[in-house]
């Protein structure tokens, strides 16, 4: 079991509401991520979950229990944390069965529960090194070691990947995706980074300012942003926005291309620009197109574009491509788009 | 055989460097050779430095005279007693200040530093008074008292300095896994700041084994620390030497080498974090 | 950042603490304070009676008083220069490659652990006696007249003495903190084409300045109340040459027994005491701040 309800939850500190008050269901056995700039209040909603935070108002329910006032260690959680925070002066094996021994489990249980939690992570080799002995990526499987020992009803992770280099982040991304596979518990997940988000994620929740949103699967969130913002975060490379003219009768303040759905063409087109600086991927490129009034606006072309820089280019966008946002942000109803 | 640039400033350096470290050195080297020498070699106007004939002479007579180790205990019993006293009440205010921070955290942790200011003769009179009415003149236990309450606020700072180095997501993570506060603590704080606290330990020893105003001023015979024993040489046993020396060796050499073993962990502490 | 209830626990931690220092500082300095307005001599108990401002007056208006509040900004302010210049110097020189740095830092800072009685005992008997002491001999050796410290520049011999006390504390501290200077900016400076000076005044002391900060704080508070050194030397003397405001009131209470006098020069003392540690908490709290 590993259900949490989130009623009407918020968080000041001192006179700053750093939560607004959120309502947000997370079923058993999800995988869910909090994504959104630094600063939102995720990792704070996170700590409120795990009881390390306190809730100004509303309430927390975990598996139908009210547990708002509980201490973090009755809740049945575990966490693991963005610095790994490994007890140093233990070794794997002491910070893997210290839970276990704060619980009072018989040695002879600990030892199995190692044992296992050794082999699922690959760590049978280091139990007896001390976390100043490992590489990053093995102390991040010692904390979660830590967590899945306690057979928690949910997993906590704070950005857990972003103190790993790059290709170390991609290879752990997928073994907490395995993993979660594996297990079949609820997991929430915070992170600022969107391919997290998008890679690993069941649904996301897009925070901004201390309020949610939008949440939804990654291709709800992908396909149908509810709002400028949720459009702009989610992918890669942004979205590009577009102010247009108010014309009368019509709303729309705003439209955004995908750089995905931009294409070059030989016809007059709905925007002409020069092409800036080219990124060669090698399986795509990307181009950064300088458009009068408009800005530079980035496209993803194939990758054995023959254009230069500094070449002219006519622009485009299917219709049903083009979003539109008025005034407030907000997404509007697809209509035409004849360009500025 | 050529020598090179940096060869030639490392000997001119080192030659600079090892000069005038002996002459700061020399006063206590001096004391050092005078306790090994007759009265007369002292005082002679060709001193030698090492040519004399040496004696344990002078050590005799400090322990035949005078009640050394007495002094010797009382000094040990104060400075380690109000250091251990002082680390009882300090940790926990550390703990505090450390990991539970408010806005009024940083006026405190000023506040107490402030009273480190506080000239002891601002409160000389009623303390005296105080210890007179309560018979703790010249008792241990008014001057582990006294000692506690005056190191305190650098117990204090120093300890909330290291306990800031302990990354605090590794005590969240103990509460994670179960600890209670007090668990917390033990099983977690105190062993990785155990480094720190040692060293809080040792300075506060040396500071109180040095301190040499409230030990000079409340007590005579039965509680004088090896301070007020010394002062008690100013005249005219002073302008005997080769004895001053043997006194002045054996209460300062107990506290210069654990000084000395410590160096490194007193800089860091005593800077208040300022320097790492 | 924490829990309802462990902002509790902390609240209940600290208490002991600050109670204590408060009852430490509170207490006495407020017994202080109302004694400072009696007529009050432990000679004659019981006649104490109330007499104003009085004691203040005569605190006040005592020469003594003058003397020994310059001897007090003299002891505290030459100590300082002293201390931070010397170990601005030895900082720099230990931070060189030399051999045997090790037993080289041990030697320096050796005076720092030597309890205040035996130093000042030490260097008045053994080194500057006008007739034994070392430094007379070695006057004589050189044929010059020897230098009765104590009786021609008594302040400036306990300067001295206290100079060499903390001397080793300002320069491990210095050295510490030049130590963890970034070598690469020194890099980019030679880069730049910086001599020896301009690395030493934009980069080296701005680097050092936390540090010089610190030992101003703490040297200043262990300086404002030297009374040791003086007991044990000069007993402030002659006159009132070597008296700082510790020992004068120290004298009157303890000496003379006027305890209304004294408390009106302890009080004297917080107040002066207090402008420095305004002073020195705002420097402290800019330069100290993460």
């Amino acid at each position: 079991m590993g259900s949490i309800t989130l009623k009407q939850v918020t968080k000041t500190f001192g006179d700053v509401n750093v939560i607004k008050p959120i309502d947000l269901q997370i079923h058993d056995g999800e995988f869910i991520v909090f994504v959104g700039p630094s600063g939102c209040g995720k990792s704070t909603l996170l700590r409120m979950i795990a009881g390390l935070e306190d809730t100004t108002s509303g309430n927390i329910d975990i598996d139908g229990q009210d547990a708002t006032n509980t201490p973090p260690a009755k809740r049945g959680l575990a966490m693991v944390f963005q610095s790994y925070a490994l007890y140093p002066h233990m070794s794997v094996r002491n910070n893997i069965a210290f839970p276990l021994k704060r619980a009072k489990m018989p040695p002879a249980e600990i030892e199995a529960k190692i044992a296992s939690a050794a082999k699922i992570l690959n760590l049978g080799d280091y139990l007896d090194r001390k976390p100043g002995q490992l590489s990053g990526g093995q102390r991040q499987r010692v904390a979660i070691g830590r967590a899945i020992v306690r057979q928690p009803s949910a997993f906590l992770f704070d950005e857990p990947l972003s103190n790993l280099d790059a290709s170390l982040r991609v290879n752990m991304r997928l073994e907490i995706s395995e993993l979660h596979k594996t297990l079949d518990t609820t997991m929430i997940y915070v992170t600022h980074d969107q391919v997290e988000a998008m890679t690993m994620a069941d649904r996301i929740a897009v925070f901004n300012a201390g309020v949610i949103e939008q949440v939804g699967t990654p291709l709800e969130l992908y396909q149908t942003p509810i709002n400028r913002f949720v459009a702009g975060f989610i992918g890669s490379p942004k979205m590009n926005f577009i102010e247009v003219e108010a014309v009368d009768g019509d709303p729309t303040s705003c439209v955004g291309v995908r750089p995905e759905h931009l294409k070059v063409t030989q016809d007059k087109g709905l925007w002409t620009g020069k092409v800036g600086v080219i990124e060669h991927l090698g399986s795509e490129t990307f181009l950064h197109i300088h458009v009068d009034g408009v800005g530079p606006l980035t496209l993803k072309a194939d990758g054995d574009c023959p254009l230069k820089y500094g070449d002219d280019v006519n622009l485009t966008a299917p219709q049903n491509k083009i979003m539109h946002f008025d005034a407030a942000g907000k997404t509007l109803p697809a209509t035409p788009f004849s360009g500025n | 055989m050529a020598m090179n640039n940096s060869n030639k400033s490392k000997i001119i350096y080192t030659a600079l460097a090892w000069g005038i470290s002996g002459m700061i050195f020399f006063p206590i080297l001096w004391t050092l050779l005078t306790s090994f020498k007759t009265e007369a070699e002292a005082i002679s106007a060709n001193p030698s430095l090492f040519m004399f004939d040496w004696t344990l002479e002078n050590y005799s007579d400090v322990l035949a005279r005078s009640p050394y180790f007495n002094h010797f205990w009382n000094s040990v019993v104060i400075s380690i007693g109000s250091s251990l006293l002082g680390l009882v009440i300090a940790i926990p205010a550390a703990w505090s200040m450390a990991f539970v921070q408010t806005k009024r955290t940083k006026h405190l942790l000023m506040w107490m530093l402030s009273t480190k200011m506080l000239p002891p003769v601002g409160v000389l009179i009623p303390i005296y008074l105080m210890f007179r009415d309560f018979s703790l003149l010249d008792t241990k236990l008014g001057l582990v008292i006294v000692m506690t309450l005056v190191n305190l606020p650098i117990m204090v700072w120093m300890l909330y300095t290291y306990f800031r180095e302990i990354p605090h997501e590794i005590l969240e993570a103990s509460r994670m896994d179960g600890c209670s506060i007090a668990e917390e603590i033990f099983h977690v704080l105190l062993p990785l700041a155990l480094p720190g606290i040692a060293s809080t330990l040792l300075l506060n020893v040396i500071l109180a084994w040095n301190e040499a105003f409230w030990t000079l001023i409340l007590t005579a015979a039965n509680a004088a620390p090896l301070t007020a024993f010394i002062a008690s040489y100013s005249s005219p046993e002073g302008l005997f030497y080769a004895k001053l020396s043997a006194a002045s060796v054996m209460a300062i050499v107990p506290i210069l080498i654990l000084g000395w073993f410590s160096q490194k962990q007193l800089v860091r502490g005593l800077s208040f974090g300022a320097v790492k | 950042m924490a829990t309802m209830q462990s902002r509790n626990l902390a609240r209940m931690m600290l208490f002991p603490s600050v109670v204590l220092l408060l009852a430490w500082m509170i207490v006495p300095l407020c017994m202080t304070l109302y004694f400072s307005f009696l007529d009050y001599n432990l000679l004659t108990p019981g006649s104490e009676e109330f007499i104003g401002f009085l004691n203040y007056e005569f605190f006040l208006t005592d020469p003594a008083f003058f003397a020994s509040f310059f001897n007090t900004l003299l002891l505290v302010g030459g100590v300082l220069l002293i201390t931070i210049c010397g170990g601005i110097g030895l900082a720099i020189l230990l931070d060189q490659a030399i051999w045997g740095r090790n037993y080289v830092r041990i030697m320096v800072l050796a005076p720092f652990f030597v309890m205040p009685t035996v130093s000042a005992l030490v260097w008045k008997n053994m080194l500057m006696n006008p007739v034994n002491g070392l430094f007379a001999h070695f006057a004589i050796w050189i044929g010059v007249e020897p230098v009765d410290f104590f009786a021609q520049v008594p302040l400036l011999s306990i300067i001295i003495i206290v100079s060499w006390q903390w001397l080793p504390f300002a320069a491990l501290i210095l050295l510490t903190s030049i130590q963890s200077l970034d070598r690469e900016q020194l890099e980019a400076a030679d880069l730049d084409g910086a001599g020896p000076f301009s690395k030493f005044i934009y980069i080296v002391m701005p680097h050092l300045s936390r540090a010089i900060t610190a030992v101003i704080l703490i040297e200043t508070i262990f300086l404002l109340s030297i009374f040791a050194e003086i007991l044990v030397t000069t007993s402030g003397g002659p006159g009132y040459a070597s008296t700082n405001l510790t020992y004068l009131i120290y004298t009157q209470s303890l000496l003379q027994f006027d305890v209304g006098g004294g408390s009106a020069g302890g009080i004297v003392a917080v107040i002066i005491a207090n402008i420095v540690a305004i002073f020195l908490m705002r420097l402290i709290g800019k330069n100290l701040e993460d």
